[in-house]
């Protein structure tokens, strides 16, 4: 039972990087404590928008946009919500596991320390808790001092989503997260992503038809930077309303 | 994990950032004294008559043209010895010989035979050249002394300009049926000419400015005569200003004197620096 | 003879001049080596390798007895160089961090060429800078006659040294993978937080290694050493004290000392051991690097 008003939404979204449009219009709203996929062929703004939910465009110089992102009614870009905090609350995923050079502990430790925890114990158990619910903490829990490139692209990505745990975000944001490691660790993860939605508001981008149809409750399918269709995952792969939807799902293109 | 944290977070940003921005305003501001400093005092000093004459009673009055003169003269000779000498040995290096442990090797050693102190090639010159092959101190040895010192410089400033060149081009003119030399020449070295000529360019200017090497192989403080030949002895702009500033008998006097002989080398040093980015710039675009 | 004959023929005998030339290139730098060893070997026919490395006392002129310890060399130069480093490390690394993280790129496209510009001035500018500006002022602010001293050469030798410490510390952080600042951004950290946990850190080897290039220039440098740090024999007690490091007495005693004499000698023996350092330094630091870009690999 989704709640009344979306976690996270967009609204007349239009997105520029330079004079080049890559996001039109897109209205999109993601329910708390569902997983929202966004699908669609390469190019087609996946991933731009995913960042723009979390402001780690503004990294990017000369880009701008247009239209509202709101994360519990507010304006992520009002000057009262600071972006650093915006972070905090929505945390992201990369589609490239990028732990840091630093062992395993302190990669998990990471978000807590910058945030002014210093209470050694208290650190401890927030990272324990975090590797479980990332479920690696059984493989790792003998070597926390273990530098994090010692693990496999599988475990280096679970780590990733253990760190992001650990600060208690609200949303959180995958970008394909499965493209770069293997069918199996793959599969740990949709799992995963399966039980965290109980506590958190999960965005997924996925260019793999059959990760969305498995793991999300919405989908919304882009195009050309465009939102095609939008609706729960079940009628989007039985019965999609738009052509276009369908000859995307059908394999006809992408 | 709330607001506080995030004002905490901003205010170390804060603070943090401003120490950076200090560290480069410090840096830039002692650039400026040091410049400003010579600049003025040198300036005053600056005359056509100092440019052109040769000093008097005793370095009090006249001008600095002979050490300008033999600045010149010495760097000719060091780009004589270092400049064909270093880019055909990084040629060589890059080029022509297998890649083997032992030319890694020999790279790094002279790479940081650039980093050994200008006073010890000053040592090896006065046996090498002054002592045994009987050179005497003169333009000879001392510019082949600072040739030394550069040819390190050279040849690592070429083979990074070689370096550069991507394989494809060579292996394109070679699948097309050319010959080593051939590819090499038509290939890689228009390419890697613009950067070689900087590079060399740069290190010539650095041995200008050079004191040391040139202090015991034919640098004098003063000489009636501008040098005629190779084997004389000559003056030069950084051994004046060194004597100017703490040998000469009236230090007092002769300080405005000093500050103009300064700002003359700085221009000569920074002028050849200068001149090396232009040409690279304007090779580089005759390119495209 | 056919064509192709001579073409061959042509290819083989450039091939021999650039041989040749590299050769020659190689043969010359060894010999710099060989012959210095060559010239200082002398040196300890007479004197006891003990006494030269822990002799404070160095007095080649003495009608009573000569003396050879260069301990007061090398601490001059210690001190001089620590110095130098004391200043030069922390603002060159504030400067660095700040162009690579903070500033606008119009700031770098402006500032790497101004750092530039402070590598170019000639070292005997710097040091006379010493003798007229700086010293004078740091006489002033610590009462004493004249400010020549380690104090000087040291603030002297920083400047020299930033540009590099500069330069290759800021390419260090440009070359931090971009993710790892983005997995620091996205967990709600700040670009200060990010710099100081993650980017530096990340690059630390080759800011060690920008450290170590830095700290063999200023082991090396003859002339600002010479015009400013006062060139008193004795023993430093410290910074404020007049001090003469091994380059700075090589190039006072070198234009009087007769030749082939164990004063002699013993001044190419000095020179031994700056070469040894030094390229001690610069060989340790090009390994620092590149063991810091295998690993970026």
């Amino acid at each position: 039972m989704a709640s009344r008003q979306p976690k996270i939404e967009t609204q007349s979204l239009n997105f520029y990087y330079g004079s080049k449009q890559a996001l039109k219009n897109l209205n999109i709203a993601c329910h708390g404590n569902r997983v929202t996929s966004i699908i669609g062929p390469s190019g087609c703004g996946k991933s731009t928008f995913i960042r723009t939910l979390n402001r780690m465009n503004d990294v990017i110089p000369g880009t701008r946009w247009e239209g509202r992102i709101l994360l519990d009614q507010e304006d992520i870009h009002s000057p009262e919500l600071d972006v650093v905090e915006l972070r905090r609350r929505v945390g992201m995923v990369f589609q490239k596991p990028n732990p840091f050079p630093k062992s395993i502990f302190d990669n998990v430790a990471y978000g807590l320390r910058i945030n002014g925890l210093r209470n050694r114990d208290r650190i401890e158990q927030i990272v324990e808790k975090s590797l479980k619910e990332a479920a690696l903490w059984d493989e790792v829990k003998d070597r926390l001092q273990e530098n994090a490139f010692a693990l496999s692209g599988g475990q280096q990505q679970r780590l990733c989503i253990a760190r992001a745990l650990a600060v208690e975000p609200e949303v959180i944001l995958f970008d394909e997260p499965c493209s770069a490691i293997d069918p199996i660790a793959t599969a740990k993860i949709e799992d995963l992503i399966q039980r965290m939605k109980q506590h958190y508001t999960i965005v997924i981008v996925t260019h793999n038809m059959q990760q969305a149809a498995r793991v999300s409750d919405y989908t919304a399918f882009l195009m050309l930077g465009e939102l095609i269709e939008f609706d729960e995952t079940k009628k989007i792969f039985t019965a999609p309303a738009n052509k276009l939807t369908e000859d995307y799902i059908t394999g006809r293109f992408g | 994990m709330s607001r506080t944290s995030t004002r905490k977070k901003k205010a170390a940003q804060f603070v943090g950032f401003l120490l950076l921005r200090t560290c480069l305003y410090l840096v830039l501001a002692v650039l400026f004294l040091l410049l400003f400093d010579v600049g003025k005092k040198g300036g005053g000093a600056i005359s056509w008559e100092f440019l052109t004459q040769t000093p008097r009673r005793g370095m009090t009055e006249g001008g600095i043209f002979p050490a300008i003169f033999g600045t010149f003269l010495v760097t000719l000779v060091t780009a004589v010895l270092a400049i064909p000498l270093g880019m055909f040995a990084a040629i060589y290096l890059n080029e022509y010989a297998r890649q083997t442990r032992t030319t890694r090797v020999i790279r790094l050693a002279i790479r940081n035979l650039s980093g050994v102190p200008s006073i010890v090639y000053g040592l090896f010159g006065v046996i090498l050249f002054v002592n045994i092959l009987k050179f005497g101190t003169s333009i000879l040895s001392a510019g082949l002394t600072l040739g030394l010192l550069t040819l390190p410089w050279t040849i690592t400033a070429s083979e990074e300009a070689l370096k550069t060149v991507p394989n494809s081009y060579r292996e394109g003119s070679l699948a097309l049926g050319a010959t080593k030399w051939q590819s090499i020449r038509t290939n890689v070295l228009p390419y890697a000419l613009p950067g070689m000529l900087t590079g060399t360019v740069l290190g010539l200017a650095r041995a200008a400015g050079e004191t040391a090497p040139i202090m015991f192989t034919g640098a004098a403080f003063y000489l009636p005569f501008l040098p005629k030949s190779l084997k004389d002895q000559f003056m030069a702009l950084p051994y004046h200003l060194y004597v100017m500033a703490t040998q000469h008998h009236d230090i007092a006097k002769v300080r405005p004197l000093a500050y103009g002989t300064a700002l003359v080398l700085i221009a000569f040093v920074l002028g050849m620096n200068m001149t090396a980015v232009i040409l690279r710039s304007k090779l580089r675009r005759k390119r495209k | 003879m056919t064509k192709r004959r001579l073409r061959n023929l042509r290819e083989s005998a450039v091939r021999a001049f650039f041989f040749t030339n590299g050769i020659v290139v190689i043969l010359i730098l060894i010999g710099i080596f060989i012959l210095l060893l060559y010239s200082a070997v002398p040196a300890f026919r007479e004197i006891h390798l003990k006494e030269f490395f822990t002799s404070a006392s160095w007095d080649p002129t003495s009608p009573v007895k000569a003396e050879y310890g260069i301990l007061s060399m090398i601490v001059s130069t210690l001190l001089v160089t620590l110095a130098a480093l004391v200043i030069a490390v922390p603002i060159g690394l504030g400067v660095a961090a700040y162009l690579s993280d903070v500033a606008h790129w119009r700031v770098r496209e402006i500032v790497k060429p101004v750092v530039e510009i402070l590598a170019g001035i000639p070292s005997v500018v710097i040091g006379f800078l010493g003798i007229v500006l700086f010293g004078p002022a740091i006489g002033k602010i610590f009462g004493l006659g004249n400010g020549l001293n380690a104090a000087n050469g040291g603030f002297l030798l920083a400047i020299m040294a930033l540009p590099t410490i500069i330069s290759i510390s800021e390419d260090s952080l440009n070359t931090v993978p971009a993710a790892y600042s983005e997995a620091s951004l996205a967990l709600g950290g700040s670009r200060w937080q990010t710099l100081v946990r993650v980017k530096i850190p990340a690059a630390l080897s080759g800011i060690i290694a920008s450290v170590m290039l830095g700290l063999g220039r200023a082991i090396g440098e003859t002339m600002t050493v010479l015009m400013a740090t006062g060139n008193a024999r004795a023993f430093p007690h410290g910074f404020l004290n007049s001090v003469r490091t091994m380059t700075s007495n090589i190039a006072i005693e070198l234009g009087e000392v007769p030749y082939y004499t164990t004063h002699y000698y013993a001044l190419f023996a000095i020179g031994l051991v700056l070469f040894i350092i030094t390229f001690a330094v610069n060989l340790a630091a090009d390994v620092v690097l590149k063991k810091y870009q295998e690993r970026e690999q």
